[in-house]
C-alpha cells in the first residue's frame, strides 16, 4: 500500500499524461445500452425441465450481474474495479468497513448523487448515483463463476438478509442497480433493461432459483 | 440563475449556471484562487475543498449542488484547529516543492485529521491516495500528517 501510492509519481510523473495512459482503456460509448437485448422469459418456455430452465434463466440474468457497470462495485477485495477492462480504480480506493472509502476520502468526495459531465477529456463523464458505494464483502462477485455468485445471490448470510421476493424488488426498483442502465456518457450498459432483468429474475425465483453448477 | 454560497463564512450571490464547476466560480466569480486546477476530472485532488465538512473535488461538482451548504477553501482552512495544525507542519517539515498540488493536500490531510486523529501510515496512504503531486514530496506530506497528528 505504501508503495502503491509512492508508486504513483513513478509511474505517472507527467500526471495528467499518466492519469490519461492509466485510462487507455477508455473508449466513448453511447449512454443507452449497447449491450443488445435480454431474452424474455418466454424464450425459455421450450425447455420442459423446470430446473434445467431456472438454470438458463439465471444464466441470462448474469450477462447483467457479470457485466462491468455491476460487477465493477462486487469486487473481489475491497477496492473498486472502473471501465470496460476492470482496471483497479484510479485513484486506489479502498471501499472499508462502511463500503463508501475511508474517512477522509469518501465516495462523494468525486461521485455525485447523479453522473456528472466532464468536459476536455477523454472520460466523459463521472458516474453518480445518491447510494454509490462499494457492495458489501459478502457479496463480492468478481472471480466467482456464475454458479457461485448464483448460490450466493440467494444465501441470505451473505445478501442482506434478503428473501427471493427481497430479491426481485431489490433487481427491480433499486435505484443503484437501476444506474447501470445509465451509466452516463462514455459507459457502456449491460444489456436489456432494469424491467426487463427484473422479469428474469421473477422467473427464476418462480422456477426454483436454481443455480447452474 | 442566482446561487447562495458560503464561503468560509461569508455570503456570496453569484448569477452563474448551476452546472458550472464549483472550481471555476470560487475561482473566476468570487476571485479565491488558492484552490487549482489540476485534471478537471476528479483525478488529482488539486482542487479540494471541503463542503459541508467534507472534501470534495470542486473541479466536478456543480455549483448547484453546494448553494447553501458551507464551504471552507484553502484560504479559510488555517482557521480550524486540524487546519492550523497541518499548516504549521507543513512549514516546519518544509513539504513544498512547487506547490501546485499542495492547496488540495492540505485540504485533504486535514478531512483526513479531523475524521481521524491518530492516522496509521496505511490510513494515509488510503486517504492522502487521491491527492497527485508531480514533485513526489508524499514522504514529506506523510511526516507532516504525522507531526500535525502528534500536535493535538
Amino acid at each position: 500500500m505504501i508503495k502503491r501510492i509512492f508508486a504513483i509519481p513513478l509511474v505517472a510523473v507527467l500526471a495528467a499524461t499518466g492519469i490519461v495512459a492509466g485510462m487507455g482503456s477508455l473508449q466513448t460509448y453511447a449512454e443507452t445500452s449497447d449491450g443488445g437485448a435480454l431474452k424474455s422469459v418466454s424464450d425459455f418456455g421450450p425447455i420442459a425441465d423446470t430446473s434445467a430452465r431456472s438454470k438458463a434463466i439465471f444464466e441470462e440474468a448474469s450477462r447483467v450481474i457479470t457485466h462491468p457497470r455491476c460487477i465493477n462495485c462486487h469486487p473481489a477485495t475491497r477496492s473498486p474495479t472502473q471501465g470496460e477492462d476492470m482496471h483497479p480504480h484510479v485513484p486506489l480506493m479502498n471501499a472499508s468497513q462502511s463500503s463508501l472509502g475511508p474517512a477522509g476520502l469518501i465516495c462523494s468526495t468525486c461521485h455525485g448523487a447523479e453522473n456528472r459531465p466532464v468536459v476536455g477529456s477523454r472520460m466523459k463523464s463521472i458516474p453518480g448515483n445518491a447510494h454509490w458505494s462499494l457492495a458489501p464483502a459478502s457479496m463480492a462477485w468478481q472471480g466467482l463463476t456464475v454458479g457461485e455468485i448464483c448460490r450466493q445471490v440467494k444465501d441470505t448470510s451473505r445478501n442482506g438478509n434478503r428473501s427471493l421476493a427481497d430479491l426481485i424488488r431489490h433487481m427491480g426498483e433499486d435505484h443503484l442497480v437501476g444506474w447501470a442502465w445509465h451509466p452516463g456518457e462514455g459507459r457502456s450498459a449491460p444489456p436489456g433493461s432494469q424491467e426487463t432483468f427484473a422479469a428474469l429474475i421473477d422467473a427464476w425465483v418462480s422456477t426454483g432459483a436454481e443455480c447452474p453448477d | 440563475m442566482t446561487y447562495d454560497l458560503l464561503v468560509n463564512g461569508k455570503k456570496y450571490v453569484v448569477d452563474v449556471d448551476g452546472d458550472i464547476p464549483l472550481l471555476w466560480v470560487l475561482r473566476d466569480t468570487i476571485g479565491l484562487t488558492g484552490t487549482k486546477f489540476g485534471c478537471g476530472i476528479a483525478m488529482c485532488g488539486a482542487c479540494t475543498v471541503h463542503v459541508d465538512g467534507v472534501p470534495v473535488r470542486s473541479c466536478v461538482m456543480p455549483v448547484a449542488d453546494a448553494a447553501g451548504k458551507p464551504i471552507t477553501t484553502i484560504e479559510a482552512i488555517g482557521e480550524t484547529a486540524e487546519g492550523a495544525r497541518v499548516q504549521k507542519a507543513w512549514l516546519d517539515i518544509d513539504v513544498v516543492q512547487c506547490g501546485y498540488c499542495q492547496s488540495g493536500q492540505i485540504m485533504s490531510a486535514t478531512a483526513l485529521l479531523a475524521a481521524n486523529p491518530s492516522p496509521t501510515d496505511d490510513d494515509i496512504d488510503a486517504v492522502m491516495a487521491g491527492n497527485i503531486c508531480r514533485c513526489g514530496t508524499y514522504p514529506r506530506i506523510r511526516a507532516a500528517i504525522k507531526l500535525a497528528a502528534a500536535g493535538r
